[in-house]
């Protein structure tokens, strides 16, 4: 579902096709209710290990993140600081991972590639960026932690299931049509870098 | 003091300085966000700034970690010979980093290698890392405190070039790291080049020039030419906050380098995100401390 608040463009869990369908790479969007933190090794033990993710996140929300937690009373835990982490580290499992678990919509740091964009359009999803080293601000946008799982792969790596409000903002990279940011700039980044070492290289002739 | 007393209270005003650095950004660093954002107009970039600021208000305001990776500590230590806990350093700096990781606290950060296991503490076999320069002649320490994400680690590189390659090899190579990996490292970035020998000797001073001062230059000519050069370069590439589009890309490039072998030219980049969490401050041997990056600070 999408609502709109303040002139903010929520994305509200569950999340449907339907609700991707104009929202664009450069878009800036918020999203409340279900996301779980999940990264490398989580990734790796659904897609090669073959394991079920035991928090259900389709239709949901995932963070590529590791946070620091801090345990309270209970089996209950408060998130201190949580923050995106580089999600091209996911590259080589997002295709299986979107395929197998329906998740709709993806958190982390930096671009994707080609795998993501895939998925993004094959299976509706998108990409998106949290401004990474934001961690207090991310941090207090979680309500509660709802749940964790996978305990054993220790505090950054565990699953981590969140409820959020507002949680953003987020940075569309990838969309539903599976344009990528990230990688429509890098064109433009590369011809400006190679103008840019052109110039430089009139000045460093140091070697005579 | 007893010794016994002198390695506690090192202990816990180093545990405090870290646990600080974790919290607050130097005032170098604050000074050149912000006038790094008042440079960028575009509505992105904007939002983006405002995220960071709001984000470092509510770290000193909830005294808590601003990014939540808060690395493998390491350490630069300056250590004179006449520095009365010159032996036990090495041991209290992970002592420190330990009761740092329970009191901030801090992320656990440590895995140990081969057996692939986080230890819990924050520190393993060789973590945190402590370099050491011995200064002869001295009854006082600096130490150099920084903690660097993955992200920024990532885009870490050192090769070793032909000298037919020159500078303009040198140029080349920093270059093509900032399209590739840096700009998922969280820009603005600290830029560190080693320019030496060997991988291993570029490479630390890769990461020694991210150390320094920002507005501070080689203090030779052309070394420091090079760095300006660099810097309007990169600039030009126009990154912006994120990686995600702006006029501007980095805070600061700096080069530091020692002679070279005539055969080669060895070369290393190494980059600190817009979060430069690194802290200076020197001990005098009765412990009495200036902090010299982070204002208003008692430890």
């Amino acid at each position: 579902m999408i609502e709109i608040r303040d002139g903010k463009k929520i994305l509200v869990t569950p999340v449907s096709d339907e609700d991707l369908k104009d929202i664009h790479i450069g878009d800036i969007v918020y999203l409340t209710g279900s996301m779980t933190t999940c990264r490398d090794v989580a990734h790796r033990r659904l897609v090669e290990e073959h394991r079920p993710l035991p928090v259900d996140v389709r239709n949901n929300a995932i963070f590529h993140a590791g946070p620091i937690i801090r345990p309270l009373e209970n089996d209950k835990f408060e998130m201190v600081s949580v923050g995106p982490t580089t999600s091209m580290r996911m590259e080589k499992f997002e295709k299986e991972f979107v395929e197998q678990t329906g998740v709709k919509v993806i958190i982390g740091k930096g671009g994707m590639g080609p795998n993501t964009e895939y998925a993004c359009k094959n299976f509706k999803a998108i990409h998106c960026v949290f401004p990474a080293g934001n961690a207090v601000v991310a941090a207090t946008e979680v309500e509660e932690i709802v749940r964790a799982e996978w305990r054993d792969l220790g505090m950054p790596e565990t699953l981590w299931n969140c409820r959020v409000k507002e949680f953003g903002p987020l940075i569309v990279s990838i969309d539903a049509d599976g344009r990528n940011m990230f990688e429509e700039n890098k064109v433009i980044f590369n011809e400006r870098k190679d103008k840019a070492v052109e110039e430089i290289c009139k000045h460093v002739g140091f070697i005579k | 003091m007893s010794k016994k007393e002198q390695v506690e209270q090192l202990t816990t005003y180093m545990a405090h300085f870290v646990d600080h650095i974790g919290k607050k950004l130097p005032d170098d660093i604050i000074a050149k966000l912000d006038e790094l954002a008042e440079k960028e107009d575009s509505p992105l970039s904007k939002v983006i700034y405002a995220t960071m600021k709001k984000n470092q208000d509510l770290a000193v305001k909830l005294n808590r970690p601003s990014c939540q990776d808060t690395g493998v500590l390491q350490f630069w230590v300056k250590c004179g010979t006449q520095f009365p806990l010159i032996g036990e350093l090495e041991g209290l700096l992970k002592e420190a980093v330990v009761k740092a990781t329970f009191e901030a606290p801090l992320r656990h950060n440590s895995v140990e290698t081969f057996d692939e296991y986080n230890t819990g503490k924050n520190v393993g076999k060789g973590t945190p890392t402590v370099f050491w320069d011995i200064v002869p002649d001295s009854d006082k320490c600096e130490i150099y405190a920084y903690m660097a994400g993955g992200g920024c680690t990532l885009p870490g590189k050192a090769m070793v070039l032909m000298p037919g390659a020159g500078y303009e090899g040198v140029t080349q190579f920093v270059m093509d790291v900032m399209t590739s990996y840096g700009l998922n490292a969280c820009p603005p970035l600290l830029v560190g080049v080693g320019v030496a020998t060997s991988v291993e000797t570029a490479a630390l001073l890769s990461k020694k020039a991210l150390m320094r001062p920002l507005g501070s230059h080689n203090e030779n000519e052309r070394a420091a030419y090079m760095e300006k050069l660099l810097e309007d370069g990169i600039n030009s590439i126009g990154l912006g906050p994120q990686g995600m589009g702006g006029k501007y890309s980095v805070m600061g490039v700096h080069i530091e380098n020692t002679a070279r072998h005539p055969s080669t030219i060895g070369v290393a980049v190494n980059v600190g995100c817009w979060s430069h969490r690194r802290g200076h401050i020197i001990f005098d041997k009765d412990l009495n401390y200036t902090i010299t990056t982070h204002s208003g600070v008692t430890l």
